[in-house]
Parts: C-alpha cells; structure tokens; sequence
C-alpha cells in the first residue's frame, strides 16, 4: 500500500487528465458542433461545413479517442503510483 | 413467399437463435451463472452493453427524427455517445472498485442512510418507467407493420411478447445473448444503409457516403438534399434553425442522463478489473458508435429518396406522384402497406388526382399553392418512427432486407424493454419491499411481488404508450432527462467529493427529481394523459427550455441543493471519507461481491 501523499498526487494527476479530457469533450460537442459551428462554416465539407461534421460524426470519434486515451493514460497511472491491481 | 412469411421467418428465425443460445450456455455453465460477467473480455461486454443500449429510440426512431429535422436533431448522436465519456471518467472505475452489484445499493452505502436506497430506487423507477413508454411506443410501430395490423393491435401484441420475454428472464442475464442480439441489431441497420449508400453515392460506407457526391447530379448529396427540401418550403437540412441554448441543453441532459442509467452502469460493475472498466467503456462506445455514425447518412439517404418518390418528375415543377402511381406502381407498394398501420397517410384534397407534398405553413408556397390550385400538403401523416423500418421498401430493396430489418427493430426495443422490467422488478421486490418494507418476506414473495410489479410496470407503460408523449426517441430523451436530474448527480458527488453527507444526497436528489418532473409533467400533460398539460414543447414555461432539455437544469438543481444541505448539516463520517478515498484507488478491488 502506498502512503497518502503518493495518493494525493495520483488523485490531482487523475483529476488533471479528467479535466483535460473534459475540455476536449465540451470543445468538439457543444464548442465545434454547435456554438462554434458558425467560425467553421468557412471549411467545408462534402456539401456542407465542418460544424455539421463535427455534430454528426466528428464528435462522436473524438470521445472514442478520449475514453481510449483516457483508459490507456491512467493504467499506466496506476502503475506509477503503485496502486494498481495486482 | 410474400412478404409477410419472410418477415416471420427472420423474426422467428432470430428469437430461436437468441433461445437456442441462452439454453447452451447456460445449461454449458451452470456454476459460472453467478458469476456472469465477471469472466467475460471487456471487449465482449463493450458489445453486450451496446446491444442492452441500443433500444427501438436508437433503432426505430433516431434516424426519423434526424431525417425530418436536419442538423438540429444532431443532439441526438452526439448526446448518447458522449455520455459514454462521463461514464468511463467519472463513474465506471470508481462503481466497479466500489464493488457491490446495484447504483442504489452504492448509494445506501455511500450515504450511510436507508432512506438515500430507497430515494435513488424510486428515481430509478420513475426514470425506467418512463424508458420503457418509449420502447412501446417503437414496440407498437415494428408489430403493426410487420403482422399487418393497426398500430394499437402492434402495441398490445408487443405488450404480451414483452411480457413473456421479461418473465423468460434469464436471457437477458446471459452475456452471449446479447452479443447475438448485437451481432443481429448491427447487421439490420447497416445492409440496407449500405444498398441506399451504393444507389445514392457509389460509395459502399454509408458514414462516408453522407459527404460524397449523389451519382445523377455529380453535386454533394447533401448540397442536393438542401436544395430539393427547400424547393419545397421546408428548412434546410444542413443548417442551424433550432434554439441554440436548448439544443445545448439537450444535448448536456442526454450526456448526463446516460451516464445515470441504471441499466447501463450495472454492467461496469461486474467486469474482471477496474482497469478493464476503462476499457469497457470505450469498447462499448465503438459498438454503439457503428450505428450511429449510419444513422445521419440512413436519415439523410431518406428523406431525399421520400422526397423524389413524392416528385418523381424532377422536383415541385414536375409534377407531383399521381394517385394511379402510389396504386399500381410497384415501388409505391410501402405507402399502401405504411397506410394500414394508421401511421401514413395521404388525402387528394384539391381532387386533381395528385399528391403535393410540400410545406404549407411556408408563406411563399401558400402562394405558389394559391396558382398552383393546391389546397395544402396532400402527405397528411407520416410518422417519424415509420421511417428505418419502411427505408428499405422505400429504397426498393429485396425482401431478405426487409425481413431483416423487421428481426433488427425487434431485437432492439424488446432486449431494451426486457432489461428495464427486470431492472423494475427487481428495485420493487429487492431493494423496495425486502430492503425496507418487509425484510422477512419468503423468496416465494419476493419472487411473486417481482412478477407483480413487472406485470404493472408493463400496463402502465402499454397505457400510456397508445397515446405517448412524443415519437420513440423523444419519450427516450425524457427518461434521460430524469436519469440525468436524480441518479448522476449522486454518483459523481458520492466519488469526487466528501463533503456531501446522506441529507444532502437525499435532498439534491428529492430537488432534482421532483423539478424535472413536475417540469416535464406540465409540458406532457401529468402522468403523461393528454390533455392535462398547461403548456407545450413549442411554447414552454422557461425562454426556449422544452421537458426533454430540462434534465440538465435539474443536475444543476440536485448539485446545488446537496452542496447547500450538506453545508447547514452534520458532516460525514471518517469510516464513509475512508470509504470514498479507498474508492478512488484501483488496489485492493477484488471480485465484486454479492450483498
């Protein structure tokens, strides 16, 4: 068992990351996909623009990504700190 | 063979093989039935958690509501899906390091107080209830088209197959079932996508078709889709004309409210690891991701294809479909056999043996009526939730296609809405009536007060589903909302936060849920009878919040009022601040235990 300081580093790294990934949740749905829609109407795509991209598909790519990326970052996270399963 | 008896055949064709494999599997594994789940990879349990999420909203309804509504309804893919975000960060880890098997038994334990149980149980009821109104209301749409009969005589057979479904039980328990149901589900919604994508676009991937070109005209299929709506007086599909602040705020109800379904949080909490946990999520995000990154190019693919088939001569200066075409014209046949379902309809009202089909609250096109001679749009009904099931004749696509559908559709609303009365039955019965009203009832009882309550939980929800209080995925939404508003709050305080002690839960819960509920019942009518609304989605109480988006505003509401509670009342206790601590760390998780 690690000692608590160890712990509370773990636990600020974790939220860190969470906090993070969060901004990029947020940046992609509600940022590019409906409220930033109009500064990206310029790059279009496929008959359309980005923003449409971004609500329709881009953003559900981007939280595959995070909770991907998430998952990946904190399994090493808990060996680091030594509080992984054993 | 007609179509009828090939409907049948994949219908019956895949509940055998769901029958079949929940009889090998478990008669294969008998000792490892308590133990279900926890030996199973997290990339199987990402599927069988897709399929348990999936329901008819996503299946039967999404794609409609996408098709008639254009970007504004993209909430809908981006809500369900990101949720999943919330659940694997905020939840899943922590729920599965926690142990136990239920959300409300986590939190009874985490705010040390019966009385926290039985609150997030009633939530879970209200929220479940509510689920599975909407997945009647797509039971109703599937049954009626498939055994050819009206939409209420659907609804009512679909009541009892549920019924015995859910009784039957034990499939749903069975991980490999609903890797089936997955496997069946999938294979529904993307053939007949695929064919439309080809014939539209050449291009065999009909996420990536959405952006490609339409093969008559060489312009973007979707630059052609705005172009042929718009000639008809409706909105354009790619553009933005919804409310920008309720658009967000359902968007955020459904991410919250996802990540607060019981049904789907059950499942983080029995993988091999909490590492695995993690993993679970995403892998059950990419299952749920290959349906819905078809879904915007199945709605766009047809609402272009309905827009044709209604001018057939080149858009509204052609000439409209005449009335002789919709009767012998064999790919017309959908309409005639949509028509029986009560569902579509079409009245000849200016008599010049055609069918305009346009926008007739649009000013220019009362006047291009008003030369035209026309006396109103003639497509007098088409139901949203028609549309997935009815793409495929409406693409003129081979009848396996259709009888696949047909078992696709079906395995989605009854897989969902059999996990919900067992989630039900087993809130009343477990955590309900043994947990605190009679804790010496027999198992006999317990077993029979299950049955009881599942039996009433389908009445209900087949009563109010003759007269729903919106099309499938917007019934959906509301249950989300009301997930979102009581049992996420709970959760994430119960992990990030110490400070929040069993009044608080118990007082932020009781806020969140009663505020969304009395909101929704004042848009929706109370209990949902029509009639007894004192406003609507199109004019509501609060600026432009409609009952579906209100699910956000009472997460807000739970947190605030917890945060206060706690603030003015007695803080928590060392052992439960040890508790969460220990929580937040992986080490020491073990297996999850039984109560």
């Amino acid at each position: 068992m690690s000692d608590n300081s160890s712990n509370n580093a773990y636990w600020s790294a974790n939220m860190r990351l969470i906090v993070v990934s969060l901004v990029i949740w947020a940046l992609v749905s509600f940022g590019f996909g409906i409220l930033l829609r109009p500064m990206l109407s310029g790059i279009s795509v496929g008959g359309t623009d980005l923003g449409f991209w971004f609500a329709q598909q881009g953003s559900i790519l981007v939280f595959l990504a995070i909770i991907f990326f998430y998952a990946f970052r904190m399994n090493k996270l808990d060996r680091e700190h030594g509080v992984d399963e054993e | 063979m007609d179509q009828f008896t090939i409907n049948l055949l994949f219908v019956g064709g895949s509940f055998a093989l769901y029958i079949g494999i929940a009889i090998w599997a478990r008669a294969g594994s008998t000792s490892e039935f308590y133990a279900a789940g926890r030996g199973v990879h997290p990339v199987t349990n990402g599927m069988a958690t897709a399929a348990d999420w999936m329901s008819a909203a996503s299946f039967i309804s999404m794609a409609g509501l996408i098709a008639f509504t254009g970007y504004d309804n993209s909430s809908f893919l981006m809500g369900w899906t990101g949720g999943y975000v919330l659940l694997a960060l905020l939840l899943a880890p922590y729920l599965r390091k926690f142990g136990k098997f239920t959300v409300s038994e986590f939190i009874g334990d985490r705010f040390y107080s019966q009385t926290a149980r039985i609150v997030a149980v009633i939530c879970l009821i209200v929220a479940s209830t509510t689920y599975v109104i909407g997945q009647m209301t797509g039971v109703g749409v599937a049954f009626g088209r498939f055994l050819e009969v009206s939409n209420t005589a659907g609804l009512l057979i679909g009541a009892c197959v549920v019924f015995a479904y859910a009784v039957f039980g034990g499939m749903k328990g069975v991980t490999y079932t609903q890797v089936a149901q997955y496997v069946v589900l999938i294979t529904a919604y993307t053939i007949p996508a695929i064919f439309i994508s080809l014939q539209l676009t050449g291009n065999p991937i009909p996420a990536l078709g959405l952006f490609g070109d339409d093969v008559n005209s060489g312009v973007p299929l979707l630059a052609k889709l705005d172009q042929v709506v718009t000639e008809l007086g409706f909105n354009s599909y790619t553009a933005h004309h919804a409310d920008t602040f309720n658009m967000v705020l359902f968007t955020l109800s459904l991410m919250i409210g996802t990540a607060g379904l019981p049904h789907v949080i059950m499942r983080f909490f029995t993988v091999p690891k909490v590492s695995d946990a993690r993993w679970s999520a995403g892998w059950a995000l990419v299952f749920i991701a290959m349906l819905y990154l078809t879904a915007p190019a199945v709605g766009a693919m047809a609402r272009l294809n309905i827009t044709e088939m209604m001018w057939p001569n080149g858009g509204i200066n052609g000439g409209a479909v005449t009335l002789e075409q919709i009767q012998d014209d064999k790919r017309y046949d959908w309409m005639d056999t949509w028509q029986k379902t009560g569902l579509l309809n079409w009245e000849d009202k200016n008599g010049d043996g055609k069918i305009q089909y346009y926008n007739d609250k649009n000013a220019d096109m009362q006047t291009m009526a008003e030369e035209k001679g026309w006396k109103g749009n003639e497509l007098t009904k088409f139901n949203r939730d028609i549309l997935v099931l009815a793409n495929p004749e409406i693409a003129n696509l081979p009848s396996w296609v259709i009888g696949l559908v047909a078992a696709g559709g079906l395995a989605a609303a009854l897989s969902t809405a059999a996990g919900l009365l067992l989630a039900i039955s087993s809130a009343v019965s477990h955590d309900l009536i043994k947990g605190a009203i009679n804790p010496a009832i027999s198992e006999r009882g317990e077993l029979l007060s299950a049955r009881i309550a599942m039996a009433v939980a389908i009445a209900v929800a087949t009563y109010l589903g003759l007269n729903p209080p919106g099309f499938a995925a917007q019934t959906v939404a509301l249950a989300f909302g009301l997930a979102a508003a009581s049992i996420f709050p709970a959760l994430m305080m119960g992990i990030f936060s110490t400070r929040i002690n069993n009044t608080g839960a118990v007082a932020g819960m009781l806020a969140g849920l009663v505020v969304t509920l009395v909101y929704i019942f004042l848009h929706k009518g109370w209990f949902f009878i029509p009639g007894t609304n004192s406003f609507t989605d199109a004019d509501p109480l609060l600026g432009t919040v409609k009952s579906t988006s209100f699910g956000a505003i009472g997460a807000m509401v739970n947190f605030a009022v917890a945060y206060v509670v706690a603030g003015m009342t007695k803080e928590t206790p060392q052992a439960i601040k040890d508790l969460v601590h220990s929580v937040r760390i992986p080490r020491g998780a073990g297996a999850a235990q039984d109560h």
